[in-house]
Parts: structure tokens; C-alpha cells; sequence
């Protein structure tokens, strides 16, 4: 669908989009904690194996913990240090995690360890093999293992492959600053993309607020692969896969099903860009770009953050103001609540938002019944009836909602949540009835 | 860093809000209303000022005594019963006794709303329920039309608006016919310019189409108000009793006139939309419009009455479970999406 000569998706919300501070602001890197704690489970998946013991010295880059089985990558030292400490470490969501926590040595120039780089001759299952071994899971958020992805079986293709750089979360910079300061990784990411998938041909996505970006990299795009940059309207969300796939191709993915199922796959432009960075140099990945923004921070901006960076070495070194309210990893639409200060930077963590109590307040309304506005309906991506879904949720009837209202096709952009006047918490309610929906039918 | 004493909230996603109040919604609409309410006091004078006083202040004091005897907190904040009120009032003719106003009033949010458990809930269009309430136990008083622009009228207001309560009202100024009984019970024709500016007879706030369309493009504007609802409505009338008039012109008025007489415009633009009483899917909403569209000329051209809108919405809100059961918006990756996407 197009609109405006831009493509889009039907429905959807516009939330302020927030992202000037950062969006001019070059990378930078930010200091080494004195104690990096790296959790082994930080995909979608089994948590890896380690592979160090304590006591032990590792080089930056170096493998500090093996994927155990298929649902699963490698972890690599973020450091050059010494293994402290190998145990449970608080987690994303609260829960302990086991993890490896190593002490950066002060005097280190933290030089990256290299291996044997994976040609791009390579079988695309050795290419595959290659980035589970670099640790690499997608960085957009949802942290699925990129091998797995990447893997289209037997009897399937790909006929476009697409590069997600559309970036529709407000505040959140990493992958504008991602595509215009690693155009050359990227690009090799691609050519490892094209030989393992075997794709026709590759549409990178870009939300038209980043012009720069996508100027920048059409410019450098070798003329012999079959890429092309589409500038998509700026709305929510944009960058999820359904909508990418629906916006650029008119191909609806079924109900439950991936893009895989017509013929496109989606990746993100820093895990593209990744690729393309660690196998020529047989790395794994160390460190990400995080954008560290929201009104309470006071050095805004899009920095190189080691991975397992504590969030309150992360906030000090930034700096944030003493009414800071409120801090999510993520955008403020779909980020989670930081649930301690303890918790750390993983690779998926895309940004870090803190909010004063301002901008915290604001979600704080007086929740009101359902008048029956139809605004849920008209923004839902997938056409859900979020208000039906509403009603049903506050009588419990999670089964229904699943059985006759389609719940498990809600992918929780929070669109309805974000517009609702009588401020039901919508999406809050449809995540608790999926979870209860698929604990009943795992039982 | 932040003192020692500071906690973080922990709260799920999203963390931003689009800004949109039921309340900011809700008061908009008054806003909208507020040149009908301007002209209506213009027209008719001190009684319309009167009347729609009268209408607000029992619809406020009966929602306040609502929520005291439910317990709830109070819901006067939520400005949706200050619409009721003036809708309402703004539905009546002018020189309606006040005690009848204030009795409608009582009807409308507590029979209207508080029974069926407040705002959300009730399916039927409060201000419209007060107003059918009326019509059945006052029928003479609800189709007696003190004339416009009479002479005198931002001075004494006329004997029937003082009314003792419980009493017969007694009209001492001549009374007005309205467009449509002029033309269903004489086959006089009024002059469309002059409905649409509103120097015509009729309820309190329902003849001057010009301002409440303009209340209706305002409130469309700022996507507080459903456009499909009056556009359906407006253009079912018009499709329908222009059919009619092509057949007959003796017969059948032209479908301007229909537009611009009784309370079709202030029904379709402020009555309909209601958001509580209309469709959620944009298909039902233009099956909800279009029936009440054409209820309407049904009731005008065949029933015993001259008007027929208020009727037409109401049976409108009975049927939105109806309509809201059978639209569902068609789930993105299913069957009957994929069948959508195949007909573009």
C-alpha cells in the first residue's frame, strides 16, 4: 500500500517521535564498568554453556560460553579481564540468571581478539554455523538467534530478503546511527545474507524521517547487488515484520505464520551490519550501540555499550537528573520497566529511556469505562477489536478471547493502549490473558 | 544520581499516551455545541436560555445523585453528562414548560444512564430517552412551537415556560407550525436557505443546520467524532427522499428541504455520534448511519408524526449490538483478510 508515494501499512498510531537530541550524535564509546556481568542467556532460547572458569584471564572478544543446542549462540568476553564470578545475576524482568561476571584489567588497551574469519565462499550452512558461533541474536529487541532465522528450510525461498531499518519506536536512534556510520559493514552483511538465503533480491526499509540515512546509503550501494532502499511513511509500527512485509510486498503473513510463508525475511539493519563486521574477522559480538536518551539523562546520545554494562554504571556515567522517574530498556512503546539498577545491557537492550516524573505522570489517568469510541479498532495493525478483547479480558475469559478474538495474532505494539481515551490498560491485560492462554495449552 | 530515598516506578509498555481524555473528548463536544446553543438563545431568547438552564441543571444535579447512591466517585468531571443536558435541552421546544424540562431531565440520566450503570453503558442515547419520555406523556406540550425571532423575546418569557408543575400549560402567543408539519399536514413548502440558517419554528437548538454542521466539521477535524456516522445518515436521506421526489415531487418534498427540516442535522451530528450508542467498526458505522437515515424518511413520509429522527436513532442504538456483533474487523493474516486483499 502506498500512500503519499510513501509505503505503509493500514492502520497504526503517530506518537511523537522524540528522536532529534540523539539522532545527529555520533557513536560513542562508553567507559569499561569495573564489573561486567554477562548473562548467558540473552536470545530467545536455551542459555549457553560456559566455557571459562573463574579466576580466569579472557581477552576481549574472546568465547567465554558455548551454545548449547540449535536455540541457542555463544557469548564472548566484553573485556579483557579476569572471570570473578560465575552464578545466578538479576535479570532483564527480575528473575536471577546465570551468568559470567569479568573485571575489566585498568591497564588493558582492550584490544578485540579475532579468529579464523568465515569466507563468503563459505556453505551457507558454515555461514550459518559462523554467526551462531559470533553470538549474534537480533538486535532490534526481540533477541531471536540470527542462525535460526536466517536457517529457510528445505522446500522454501526467499524471494525478498528485508533489511529493517525502519526504526518506528520513538526516541530510539541506534539503527539510524547504525546506517550511517557502518555502510560498509552493512553491505557485507549483505553479501553474507544473499549467499546463505539465497534471496532474489533485497529491500532495505526506512522510515522517510531518516532521508540522511537512506541517502547515505544508497549512495554506497554496490552496483552488482540487487539492492534497493524504500523510504516508508513514519507511523507505528512501522519496523514490526507484518507490517514490513505487508507494506513493501502487499503480502499479508498468515495468521501464526512468519514472512517465511510468502516468500520474505526480515532482519535488522544492526544485526545485518554485525554480520558484516564480526565473520570477516571471526569475532564475536562484544559490544552494541545503545541509544541512551529521555528527558531525565543529561548526556544524551548513541554509545558503544560493552555487553553486561550494570544499568547504574550505564546512568552514572551518563548522568541523570535527581526527578528521573522512570527507566525502560527499549522505546517507550514496547521497552520494559527496569526492574533494579542491577540488571544489564544485553544485545538486545536497543536503547535505555529514563523519564522525570513529567513525562512519568502522564501515563498516570484515571481509567475511565469503555465508551465505545472505536479508536483500539481503528489503530490495531492487525485488526484485532482490542475493545471486545478489552471486555472479555476483565471477565477473564481468556480462553474466548483466544477460541473466537484471534488474541494470539496480537503482537503487543501497545497501539491500543496508546490511544485508548478512557485509558484502559489494553495491552497490559491482552499479555497477562496470552500468557495464562499458553500455560493452559502447554498443560 | 538521584537521592538515595528515590524509587523507580515499575510499569509495562507503552509508556507514552496518545493525550486523548474521555474527558477532552467529551468536553470538545460541548464546545461544538456551543454556537447551536448561541444561535437557539438568539432565536428564541430568554425562555431558550431557560430551557436549556433548566435541562443541564437537572441532568448535573441527577448524575451527582446517582453517583452518591451508587457510591462511585462523582462523574460530573467527565463533561459527558454536561452533553446530555444540553442536547437535551437543545431538543425541546422553547417554550416548553420548565417543569416538564426538569422532569425529562430526571428521566433521561436517570433512566438513561444510571440504570444501565453510567457512562459506557447505556444504549441508548440519554438526551434522546428524556426526550421520548416526553413526546409519550406530553404530546400536545411536545408539538406546540412557540414562534422565532418574536418580538420581545430576550424580555418576558412567554406564560408556558412558568407552568406550575403538574399543571396544563396555557400558550398565550401564537403558535408556529415546523417545516415538516407545515408540509406533512398542509403541503406547504419552506424555503431551504431559510431552514438551513435556522429562521424557521422548531425544538430549542435543531433549526440552524449551518452552525451544527459546523460543530460536526470541527469536532471531525480533531478525529473526536465519527464522520462516517452523519455522512451514512445524511446521505442515505438525501439518496432515499430524492428517489422518492423524482418519482412524485408532488408527493414527496425535495431532499434538500428533508436535510434541513426537524432535527435531522442536530440528530445526525450530535445524536448519532454518540460514541457510547454507535458501531466501533467503520462499516458499521455506515450501516448504523444509513438505517437511521432512512427510518427517518420512513417515519416522516409514512408514519403519524412529522418527524421521525429521534425514533430512528433510538431503534439505530438498539441495533448496534446487533451490528457490532456481526462486523468484526477482519483479523490481518486470516482468511477473510486474505479474501479483502484479493478484491483491492
Amino acid at each position: 500500500m502506498r500512500l503519499l508515494g510513501l509505503k505503509t501499512f493500514r492502520h497504526g498510531v503517530h506518537p511523537p517521535e522524540s528522536k532529534d537530541q540523539t539522532s545527529g550524535l555520533a557513536t560513542r564509546q562508553l567507559p569499561f564498568a569495573p564489573l561486567l556481568e554477562v548473562p548467558l542467556l540473552q536470545h530467545l532460547g536455551a542459555p549457553a554453556i560456559p566455557v571459562v572458569r573463574e579466576g580466569e584471564s579472557v581477552a576481549r572478544g574472546q568465547a567465554i560460553a558455548r551454545p548449547d543446542g540449535r536455540m541457542s549462540v555463544a557469548m564472548h568476553a566484553p573485556a579483557t579481564g579476569t572471570v570473578r564470578r560465575i552464578g545466578l545475576m538479576p535479570g532483564i524482568n527480575g528473575r536471577m540468571i546465570p551468568g559470567v561476571a569479568i573485571e575489566p584489567h585498568p591497564a588493558s588497551t582492550q584490544e578485540v581478539a579475532g579468529g579464523a574469519p568465515c569466507p563468503l565462499e563459505a556453505e551457507p550452512a558454515e555461514i550459518l554455523a559462523a554467526i551462531q558461533q559470533a553470538g549474534l541474536v537480533g538486535l532490534g529487541g526481540a533477541a531471536f538467534p540470527t542462525h535460526v532465522k536466517l536457517d529457510v528450510p528445505e522446500g522454501r525461498s526467499v524471494d525478498a530478503l528485508i533489511v529493517n531499518g525502519a526504526e518506528c519506536e520513538p526516541y530510539l536512534t541506534t539503527d539510524h546511527r547504525v546506517m550511517l556510520e557502518q555502510r560498509d559493514d552493512i553491505v557485507m552483511g549483505l553479501r553474507y545474507l544473499l549467499r546463505i538465503t539465497g534471496a532474489e533480491r533485497v529491500i532495505i526499509a526506512v522510515e522517510a524521517n531518516k532521508p540522511d540515512a537512506a541517502a547515505h546509503l544508497r549512495e554506497g550501494l554496490p552496483a552488482e547487488l540487487p539492492v534497493s532502499v524504500e523510504l516508508l511513511r513514519v507511523k507505528y509500527p512501522q519496523g514490526a515484520e507484518k507490517m514490513l512485509t505487508t507494506a513493501l510486498l502487499g503480502r499479508a503473513v498468515p495468521s501464526g505464520g512468519l514472512p517465511l510463508d510468502v516468500g520474505a525475511l526480515c532482519i535488522n539493519v544492526a544485526t545485518t551490519a554485525e554480520i558484516g563486521r564480526l565473520l570477516p574477522r571471526g569475532r564475536g559480538i562484544e559490544e552494541r550501540i545503545v541509544t541512551i536518551t529521555g528527558p531525565a539523562v543529561v548526556q544524551k546520545g548513541n554509545y558503544r555499550v560493552p555487553i553486561g554494562t550494570p544499568l547504574r554504571f550505564l546512568l552514572e556515567a551518563v548522568g541523570v537528573t535527581v526527578d528521573v522517574d522512570r527507566v525502560f530498556l527499549g522505546g517507550p512503546m514496547m521497552g520494559t520497566a527496569a526492574s533494579s539498577l542491577d540488571i544489564v545491557i544485553t544485545k538486545g537492550t536497543s536503547g535505555v529511556v529514563a523519564f522525570t516524573e513529567t513525562e512519568a505522570e502522564r501515563t498516570h489517568r484515571r481509567e475511565y469505562p469503555c465508551i465505545r469510541c472505536g479508536y483500539c479498532v481503528d489503530a490495531c495493525p492487525i485488526f484485532l477489536n482490542p475493545a471486545q478483547l478489552g471486555a472479555l479480558a476483565k471477565q477473564l475469559e481468556y480462553q474466548r478471547m483466544a477460541d473466537e478474538f484471534h488474541l494470539m495474532d496480537c503482537f503487543e505494539c501497545g497501539s491500543c493502549s496508546f490511544v485508548c481515551p478512557s485509558h484502559i490498560p489494553l495491552v497490559q491485560r491482552f499479555r497477562v490473558a496470552k500468557s495464562s492462554v499458553r500455560r493452559t495449552g502447554a498443560n | 544520581m538521584a537521592s538515595p530515598a528515590k524509587t523507580l516506578e515499575i510499569r509495562t509498555s507503552p509508556h507514552v499516551l496518545s493525550g486523548y481524555g474521555v474527558d477532552e473528548i467529551m468536553f470538545n463536544v460541548v464546545l461544538a455545541l456551543a454556537p447551536t446553543i448561541v444561535f437557539a438563545v438568539y432565536a428564541f431568547g430568554t425562555m431558550a436560555l431557560l430551557t436549556i438552564s433548566t435541562a443541564l441543571a437537572a441532568c448535573l444535579v441527577t448524575e451527582a445523585l446517582a453517583c452518591r447512591l451508587s457510591g462511585e466517585e462523582s462523574t460530573l468531571g467527565d463533561w459527558s453528562v454536561v452533553i446530555t443536558g444540553l442536547l437535551y435541552g437543545l431538543t425541546l421546544p422553547p417554550g416548553l414548560p420548565l417543569w416538564m424540562v426538569a422532569v425529562g431531565g430526571v428521566v433521561a440520566v436517570g433512566l438513561g444512564k444510571a440504570l444501565f450503570g453510567g457512562l459506557g453503558m447505556n444504549p441508548f442515547n440519554p438526551a434522546l430517552v428524556g426526550r421520548a419520555f416526553l413526546q409519550a406523556a406530553f404530546p400536545v406540550a411536545m408539538t406546540t412551537w412557540t414562534p422565532a425571532f418574536a418580538t420581545g423575546r430576550f424580555g418576558a418569557v412567554p406564560s408556558s415556560t412558568l407552568t406550575l408543575p403538574f399543571t396544563e400549560p396555557f400558550y398565550d402567543g401564537v403558535s408556529a407550525a415546523t417545516p415538516l408539519a407545515l408540509w406533512k399536514f398542509d403541503r406547504q413548502v419552506t424555503d431551504v436557505a431559510d431552514a438551513a440558517l435556522g429562521f424557521i419554528g422548531g425544538s430549542t437548538g435543531e433549526t440552524c443546520g449551518a452552525l451544527i454542521l459546523l460543530g460536526g466539521a470541527y469536532l471531525v477535524a480533531r478525529n473526536m467524532m465519527n464522520w462516517r456516522i452523519p455522512a451514512a445518515l445524511l446521505g442515505s436521506v438525501a439518496l432515499l427522499s430524492g428517489l422518492l421526489h423524482a418519482i412524485d415531487p408532488e408527493a414527496f418534498p425535495d431532499p434538500l428541504f428533508m436535510l434541513f427540516s426537524g432535527g435531522l442535522m442536530l440528530g445526525a451530528v450530535f445524536m448519532a455520534t454518540d460514541m457510547v450508542g454507535s458501531p466501533m467498526t467503520g462499516l458499521g458505522c455506515v450501516i448504523y448511519g444509513a438505517v437511521i437515515g432512512v427510518l427517518t424518511v420512513v417515519i416522516r413520509i409514512w408514519g403519524g408524526l412529522p418527524e421521525g429522527v429521534m425514533y430512528a436513532i433510538l431503534l439505530g442504538n438498539a441495533l448496534v449490538p446487533h451490528i457490532d456483533g456481526w462486523i468484526q474487523p477482519r483479523v490481518y493474516g486470516t482468511d477473510s483478510a486474505r479474501r479483502r486483499e484479493a478484491e483491492s
